[in-house]
């Protein structure tokens, strides 16, 4: 759970945003911010702050989705095995970003889920061909039960060398 | 021929066009840059003509005027880089920034004065006579890292935008420290008994020439602007006041005995939102390009100065003297380096890695203001041995080290890489990650500073747009400017091509630049493609916002990389709409 005075600034951060003072935000309210717009991923990244079929997030949603990225402290990492897993974890939050290239929620990334998302990535030099073959190149790579899609569990093998906790992380406060 | 009535304005003109013409001369030839730093190039054309002006006259060539440097060359670099200082990256790492500069250099000034001192109680050297003090006011001025230097080598190497920023700002804020030290340590030379009254009187000296540098600095940024407000009827000098101000900053904090590199620093980018606000366009372009050739003449007029001054009988060799400051120099910014950043390290999540403290030390390079405080020395018997030692260090940190550190930091670079190379798969998702995570930190805010940030923007709102803006609109991030830039274009090309009453098919600026490449599309799993791939994501996929250099002396603010990209974004965003 998140800490008292991390709460008091995300709750201010949220109240700055959201300009109409209604005590929701929407989506207009985080387009406003400048550098998301040009952020490649910048709506997608919005669009999972709201639950589904839904045009605004209160502060206890705003909040839940910032808490995957919570660093995991040490002393969690041992604690109670039976209880749910906290959202901050290694596995949920990998599986946050395995939402933003999953956009049907089939619990896997198709061929083309992979390639719009790679689409917003890269420059405009590259032609839809090789888009293509990098495309099926990462499906080869990952795909293990040959279904030519990755599949949650294939997505966190891929990761697994790679330092997720640390990376998907920041520090609320100093 | 009356070549007496315009000697003066025409040798200026003349040094200045030598500058210019030895700078298209090196880009004509385009390797040259990339292995040598044009700083060192500059200093051996400097040499040379150095060299031919003894040879003719038989005597030492015109040194270097402290005056000239401090009153006339040094000002448009600093302004330069305080304009276009990128203001967000500076205040998140203000305290690490404030933390090397301030005590990284009082840890230098002390480190090197007592082992030069350590070495001078040597018998053999023949150096006894060099007092204690003397040796400390040396170290004053060979300890600050000089910001036009480090600006210098640091535009051919790529580093990432913290990185700059850190070495950058510390180059730049040393300054106030320098000049404390230098003048008091100066003072005590001349003073028969110390006591510790007059040091504490130093220490205090510090807080007021740093705070009153950015009083100073920051009256003249809000004159600046609040002028610009009644400008609307004479547009075509507004871009002097942007100067003039600066520069009436900078002396006058010189006046008052302050750090003027600090004044001018703070009236810069005090002024520099209203201002930007208040001109029209066309003034707004002529500010920019006018303060980036400025500078870089300036830059360049330094470093052939430097080389010309080389050249002469002003020097002393006592080698081991010279010898051991160049290896204190090293050792000293090295301590220092490590030991701050253990301490930053505690209170950061984003760690200055190893091989950024290497970046950061090896980047210590001294320059053209060693040289000149130590012109300015009072005369002492052992004046010519300081003014050696200061060219051997600053010519060492010039060439030696401003050339190895690109084949170094590329060598680390290949190191970290040989562990395992990654699969497109690892490639692409980690890429995937880093732009979520900048997008979710904007969402969230940047942590710490924005309590402080938050209440600057109410206190500004509140006051100061009402009073220093012409019109109270709500001031412009730059992006919105260069969506609005992006729509203007649009619409002309779209009445250009006769197409406004139709909706936009497809923006000009994409559809010729799709490559139709003959690569063979079935052959995709072939290993030998792998490379390829990784080439082509390597040089397509965007950066993150925190990858690029924060500053850049030779390319106007619009014109960098991170604002193509965003351009691109913005277009392919608006297509999908």
């Amino acid at each position: 759970s998140v800490s008292h005075s991390q709460i008091t600034r995300l709750y201010s951060r949220f109240t700055s945003l959201d300009k109409r003072e209604n005590g929701t935000l929407s989506r207009e309210d985080f387009q406003r911010i400048p550098e998301l717009a040009i952020n490649p991923l910048g709506d997608r990244i919005i669009n999972a702050f709201f639950p589904e079929g839904e045009d605004q997030v209160n502060f206890r949603g705003f909040m839940r989705t910032l808490a995957h990225f919570r660093p995991i402290e040490d002393n969690e990492k041992s604690k109670d095995q039976n209880g749910p897993e906290p959202l901050n974890s290694r596995s949920n939050k990998l599986h946050f970003a395995f939402q933003l290239y999953d956009l049907d929620k089939d619990e896997k990334i198709s061929r083309d889920e992979l390639l719009q998302v790679l689409r917003m990535m890269v420059g405009v030099n590259i032609s839809d061909e090789q888009l293509g073959s990098i495309a099926d190149r990462t499906i080869q790579e990952a795909d293990q039960d040959g279904d030519n899609a990755i599949s949650f569990a294939e997505f966190v093998k891929v990761l697994e060398k790679v330092d997720v906790e640390q990376k998907m992380s920041i520090r609320f406060l100093h | 021929l009356d070549y007496q009535h315009v000697q003066v304005p025409f040798e200026i003109t003349l040094w200045i066009m030598l500058a210019s013409l030895a700078k298209i001369g090196f880009h004509l030839y385009n390797k040259l840059p990339s292995v040598v730093p044009e700083s060192c190039l500059l200093i051996f054309v400097g040499l040379i003509m150095g060299g031919i002006i003894y040879g003719l006259n038989d005597k030492s060539p015109p040194v270097m005027d402290s005056d000239i440097f401090f009153l006339y060359l040094l000002p448009p670099i600093v302004l330069d880089a305080g304009y276009f200082m990128p203001s967000r990256p500076f205040f998140e790492n203000i305290g690490t920034i404030l933390l090397y500069a301030v005590v990284g250099t009082i840890w230098n000034v002390f480190g090197i004065g007592f082992s030069l001192y350590g070495i001078c109680q040597v018998r053999a050297f023949h150096l006894q006579d060099v007092s204690l003090l003397h040796n400390l006011l040396f170290s004053s001025l060979i300890a600050a890292v000089d910001p036009v230097a480090v600006l210098a080598v640091f535009e051919e190497i790529h580093v990432n935008e913290k990185l700059h920023i850190l070495v950058f700002g510390e180059s730049l804020l040393n300054d106030a420290v320098t000049v404390v030290l230098y003048k008091l340590f100066r003072s005590f030379c001349e003073m028969p008994v110390i006591k510790t009254v007059d040091v504490f009187a130093g220490v205090g000296k510090f807080f007021v020439v740093g705070i009153g540098g950015v009083l100073v600095g920051l009256t003249f940024g809000m004159t600046a602007a609040f002028t610009t407000r009644f400008t609307k009827d004479i547009r075509v000098i507004e871009p002097l006041f942007v100067f003039l101000y600066s520069y009436l900053s900078y002396l006058t904090a010189e006046m008052f005995h302050l750090s003027g590199i600090v004044a001018i620093i703070a009236c810069a980018m005090g002024m520099k939102r209203y201002v930007e606000a208040n001109i029209s366009l066309k003034s707004h372009t002529t500010v920019k390009y006018f303060m980036k050739m400025w500078s870089s003449v300036s830059d360049t007029l330094i470093f052939i100065f430097l080389g010309v001054s080389t050249i002469g009988e002003n020097h002393e060799w006592n080698w081991p003297y010279i010898c051991f400051t160049v290896i204190f120099c090293l050792i000293w910014r090295a301590l220092g380096v490590l030991v701050l950043t253990f301490f930053v390290n505690r209170f950061h999540v984003n760690t200055v890695t190893s091989k950024d403290q290497f970046i950061i030390a090896y980047g210590g390079l001294r320059g053209a203001i060693c040289f000149s405080l130590v012109f300015l020395l009072p005369d002492f018997h052992r004046k010519k041995l300081f003014i050696a030692a200061t060219t051997v260090v600053i010519l060492f940190t010039v060439f030696v080290q401003g050339m190895t550190i690109r084949p170094l930091v590329d060598l680390l670079h290949v190191k970290r890489k040989r562990e395992s190379a990654p699969t497109v798969g690892e490639q692409i998702h980690i890429r995937f990650l880093d732009h979520l995570l900048a997008g979710i930190e904007d969402i969230s805010g940047h942590w710490g500073q924005y309590y402080w940030k938050d209440k600057l923007e109410y206190f500004n709102s509140k006051y100061l747009q009402k009073i220093l803006l012409r019109e109270y609109d709500q001031p412009k991030s730059s992006i919105v400017l260069l969506y609005e830039k992006l729509e203007r274009k649009h619409a002309i090309e779209l009445a250009e091509a006769g197409q406004l009453g139709h909706a936009p098919s497809h923006p000009s600026l994409l559809s010729d630049r799709t490559v139709i490449t003959d690569k063979k599309s079935e052959d995709t799993l072939n290993p030998d493609i792998l490379e390829n791939i990784q080439e082509i994501l390597a040089r397509n996929l965007y950066r993150i916002r925190r990858t690029g250099p924060a500053y850049s002396r030779h390319t106007l603010p619009g014109e960098t990389e991170p604002v193509e990209q965003a351009k691109e974004i913005l277009i392919l965003q608006r297509r999908s709409l």
